[in-house]
């Protein structure tokens, strides 16, 4: 008999701690579809952007060719330090599309331009915004896999720890204001 | 510390708890007039009320506050820097955008309301967004979305639609027995019944009063704090925010006590112990201590 209650209490904890491991690595998966959604948005934009500064500045082909590679390697990307190194590319060639348009005035006072730039910069805001969502959600699960009774279930319905993403050194950097 | 997830449970109980004591309440009320005066239709109409007016508290806790101050929704035309503002954070919580409205108010304050995350609604006063900087409203912001994760606005918006019967009810017979024009010596020629409802106000008041500061512990703005902290990783924002906001003597135009606990910082600076009767605020000195304690 006392055997009996054992295994109904051990299956009890079983599932208990099973079902809280699958409802944090979901929430997770779903913050990473979240970001995902943003980049898709910042993917739509930037072909836009290749266009209208063609118009006023066609012989910058380097800075052009940079982001679309930077693009295409990012959507192509298989795994997640793939994808996040990409798309920082990304981050860094918009930036350098930016400081090439102080140059041309005509350009930067163009209605479709200004328009193109503040859509980018709210995309790339709310892509950090989803990130952070996304690392909170892998913070919890992460403690979850690590932390006890709970790493043993982990261990045995196998749970892996997801990656958290990171502050690229170059972003981390406060842009220098030069005269 | 609780996790959020006990906290919206012990938020949804005590909801239930709520509007289940005024639904008794009522309904006891009502037995009580139809004994006195000898008619059972007071006792069915009671039940009616009672229960339209929980259902109503319940549905439209998103709707009644905001027209209750007179607020206009906004869209990301018409305003995106705020609209981008809530976006961003929202997206950064997790949690769906609520709809955003304007009130036309000059005090600098705001509130959230609404039953879960995909029914609430985030009201800031004109005031606020004319007196506080991009990271200060950020703070005020990410403190009311916090309030929506943790179905502090269920509560706390039940709350306000029960709190404002009993507060509608009161100011009618406050008015009618102090300033109705009714001579002392005519007293005698008084409705009976107004004399009941005066004492019946009289009791009423400070027991949902009592009632609303059980179920809104002070905890929660505390945990509002933090957690809108976690959210935009700069207390400093939060903190210069509630001391504008603290400083500003402006009061506010529409003076529904009922509103009160819903705010960010109590509106009602005046000693006037009505309308302070509903406030469960902690007092701002201690909230920006305990954010000054919040490091990375």
């Amino acid at each position: 008999m006392a055997i009996f209650w054992l295994l109904i209490f051990l299956s009890i904890i079983t599932i208990y701690f099973y079902n809280r491991l699958v409802s944090l690595k979901n929430q997770a998966l779903e913050a990473l579809s979240d970001i995902e959604v943003q980049l898709k948005r910042r993917y739509n934009l930037i072909p836009n952007l290749v266009e209208t500064v063609k118009a006023y500045a066609s012989h910058e082909k380097e800075v052009f060719e940079k982001v679309t590679e930077a693009r295409s390697r990012a959507m192509m990307a298989q795994n997640f330090k793939e994808k996040e190194e990409a798309e920082n590319l990304i981050s860094q060639a918009l930036k350098s599309i930016f400081a090439l348009v102080e140059n041309y005035p005509q350009l930067r006072a163009s209605e479709n331009f200004q328009k193109l730039q503040e859509e980018l910069t709210d995309t790339e805001d709310k892509i950090q915004a989803a990130r952070r969502f996304y690392n909170s959600c892998v913070r919890d699960l992460n403690i979850a896999i690590e932390s006890f009774p709970t790493n043993i279930f982990a261990k045995i319905f196998n749970f892996q720890k997801m990656e958290l993403f990171s502050v690229s050194p170059e972003e981390r950097e406060v842009p220098k204001v030069k005269f | 510390m609780p996790s959020v997830y006990e906290n919206i449970r012990s938020n949804q109980q005590k909801t239930i708890f709520l509007i289940s004591a005024f639904l008794c309440f009522i309904v006891i009320l009502g037995w009580f007039l139809s004994q006195v005066f000898g008619n059972e239709q007071i006792l069915y109409f009671a039940i009616f009320f009672a229960l339209f007016q929980s259902f109503l508290s319940y549905w439209y806790s998103d709707k009644i506050p905001v027209w209750l101050v007179g607020a206009k929704e906004i869209s990301k035309k018409d305003n995106p820097r705020i609209y981008r503002l809530v976006e961003n954070l929202a997206i950064s919580a997790g949690m769906p955008t609520p709809k955003i409205f304007i009130a036309p108010e000059r005090q600098p304050n705001a509130f959230a309301a609404g039953r879960d995350e995909k029914h609430s609604v985030i009201v800031l006063n004109q005031g606020l967004i004319d007196l506080l900087d991009e990271k200060e409203l950020e703070g005020v912001i990410a403190h009311e979305l916090s309030h929506i994760k943790n179905r502090d606005v269920l509560i706390a918006s039940v709350a306000v639609v029960l709190v404002s019967f009993v507060a509608i009810l009161s100011n009618f017979v406050f008015r009618f027995a102090f300033f109705g024009g009714v001579r002392r010596d005519d007293r005698e020629r008084q409705n009976p019944l107004l004399l009941i409802l005066f004492f019946i106000v009289i009791i009423l008041a400070p027991i949902i009063a009592q009632l609303i500061q059980f179920a809104i512990s002070r905890k929660r703005e505390f945990l509002a704090d933090s957690s809108a902290v976690l959210l935009t990783r700069y207390s400093q924002g939060l903190i210069s925010a509630l001391q504008k906001i603290s400083q500003n003597r402006i009061p506010l135009r529409n003076q529904n006590p009922a509103l009160a606990s819903l705010y960010i910082c109590n509106p009602f600076k005046e000693k006037n112990w009505f309308l302070n009767l509903f406030s469960t605020h902690p007092p701002v000195e201690k909230r920006i201590e305990e954010l000054r304690k919040i490091s990375f």
